[in-house]
């Protein structure tokens, strides 16, 4: 659905859900999930696929896990060599 | 008489449960609410529905306590059919957790009591030693001792519940009046009363109910009862939401269906004021982070500050006026979990005319001066 206008300068490499994925330097979290694909997020309540409408940090449509942090808000997140960064499907569960 | 027509002062959970029951019977009603920016305990509660530390040295209190709470079942399944809103009620029971052996043994006290002043068999609760709590509830910290647990305990979104009566009370025909302000009651020429609001309004009816929360103690004034009534600050703590953990509430702690956690609760004499304060909300934190130390794991989303509608002992106000026969009152905390004796027992009540003898010791003549 979303390309890249031109090709990064520089590349950073993260992992989604497990699986490295080149992402440009200064791109946001969300920007990478859109650039990875459909299927952003699904949510807490009801299960309904939900993806970032605003991308400036409003709308909290685009909550991801990043680094073992459930519900950032993945718009205000730079990507960082390594993150790990994962799709939140329904709500985060907590370690007791 | 059921086509007597009422006059419902307060559109909160009181207001609205009372006003859903008299319209059940077929009574013409007309429930008058405030506006918006009214002091409204009924949306700045925690949800509960809840027995077990009710009525110290009041058993009728404790009495209605578990009236409504063996009523809610039923009252829930009704307003879901009438309104098309599910308020999230269940009654998995309910615990209050004890952080010290000092504290646990105070509640069992209190709660020992309280089953000493009840009719043999109807109040019962449990001592859960630490061990057997962990099979019930996930996550405690190392300081949590024990609990108390009654399985009369239950909890509901409080939201929902007024939301459902409203529309229930709709449903059965019932005109709601919205952002008014009720100035004066009066004797009406043709008989009945005639209820005045601030843009010159009138309603009239045959009857009133005065159930106006912090507003009760000016109105019922004017009919010549003493209704004194304060309010007392409660603040709650809400986070984001998280796959379920807590299959029962706890008295401070408890998690939604939708999976927000929900913290409380303070109490302060601060008069009319709904600002929190920070170091009232980290007293909050802190003394639920020992009970749940994972709640450490979750951000805060919102926090709010509301008042309890409150007498002077802590127990609610049911009379009639005697000056004005026919305007009745009923005030207090904890108007969620009487919501359902208040829509089956207490309209049918103030149908009939007269409060119940089980209601007697809730009249507001024990405020009198005595003699």
């Amino acid at each position: 659905m979303f390309r890249r206008r031109a090709a990064p300068a520089a590349t950073v490499t993260v992992r989604l859900d497990g699986e490295a994925v080149a992402a440009a330097a200064g791109d946001s979290v969300a920007a990478v999930l859109l650039a990875a694909g459909a299927d952003y997020r699904r949510h807490g309540v009801g299960g309904a696929a939900r993806a970032p409408f605003c991308m400036i940090g409003n709308c909290h449509d685009c909550l991801v896990e990043v680094d073992g942090v459930a519900n950032r808000q993945g718009c205000l997140v730079t990507v960082a060599e390594g993150m790990r960064i994962r799709r939140m499907r329904g709500k985060p569960v907590l370690a007791t | 008489m059921s086509d007597a027509r009422f006059i419902v002062i307060g559109g909160g959970v009181v207001g609205a449960a009372i006003s859903y029951g008299l319209a059940r019977l077929g009574h013409p009603v007309t429930m008058i609410d405030g506006a918006d920016d009214a002091f409204r305990a009924s949306r700045a509660n925690f949800g509960l529905v809840w027995v077990q530390s009710k009525g110290l040295g009041k058993p009728d209190y404790a009495a209605w306590s578990r009236r409504s709470a063996a009523l809610y079942e039923d009252f829930r399944a009704e307003l879901e059919d009438e309104s098309g809103v599910d308020c999230a009620y269940h009654r998995p029971g309910g615990v209050t957790l004890a952080l010290s052996d000092d504290e646990l043994e105070e509640q069992v006290a209190i709660l020992g009591q309280i089953r000493g002043e009840a009719p043999a068999g109807e109040f019962e609760f449990e001592v859960v030693e630490r061990a057997q709590l962990d099979n019930m509830l996930p996550g405690l910290g190392p300081e949590v001792v024990g609990a108390t647990y009654s399985a009369h305990d239950g909890e509901t979104n409080s939201l929902f519940l007024l939301h459902a009566l409203h529309g229930a009370f709709q449903r059965r025909g019932g005109a709601y009046v919205q952002g008014h302000h009720v100035t004066g009651i009066e004797a009406a020429a043709g008989g009945g009363y005639a209820v005045s609001t601030a843009d010159g309004t009138v309603h009239t009816g045959d009857r009133v109910v005065v159930a106006a929360g912090l507003g009760n103690q000016e109105l019922a004034a004017r009919v010549g009862l003493e209704v004194p009534v304060r309010p007392v600050q409660g603040q709650v703590i809400v986070t984001e939401r998280a796959d379920p953990l807590l299959s029962m509430p706890t008295l401070n702690v408890k998690q939604t269906r939708e999976g927000t956690f929900m913290l409380g609760a303070s109490q302060a004499e601060v008069d009319y004021d709904i600002t929190t304060d920070a170091a009232v909300l980290k007293r909050i934190a802190a003394r639920n982070l020992r009970a749940f130390p994972f709640l450490s794991d979750l951000r805060v989303v919102r926090s709010w500050a509301g008042l309890r509608v409150m007498t002077p002992d802590g127990f609610p106000i049911y009379d009639q006026s005697p000056s004005h026969p026919g305007i009745f009152i009923a005030t207090g905390h904890s108007g969620v979990t009487t919501a359902a004796a208040h829509a089956y027992v207490l309209a049918d009540y103030f149908s009939k005319g007269e409060i119940g003898a089980e209601l007697a010791g809730l009249s507001s003549a024990r405020f009198h001066v005595q003699a």
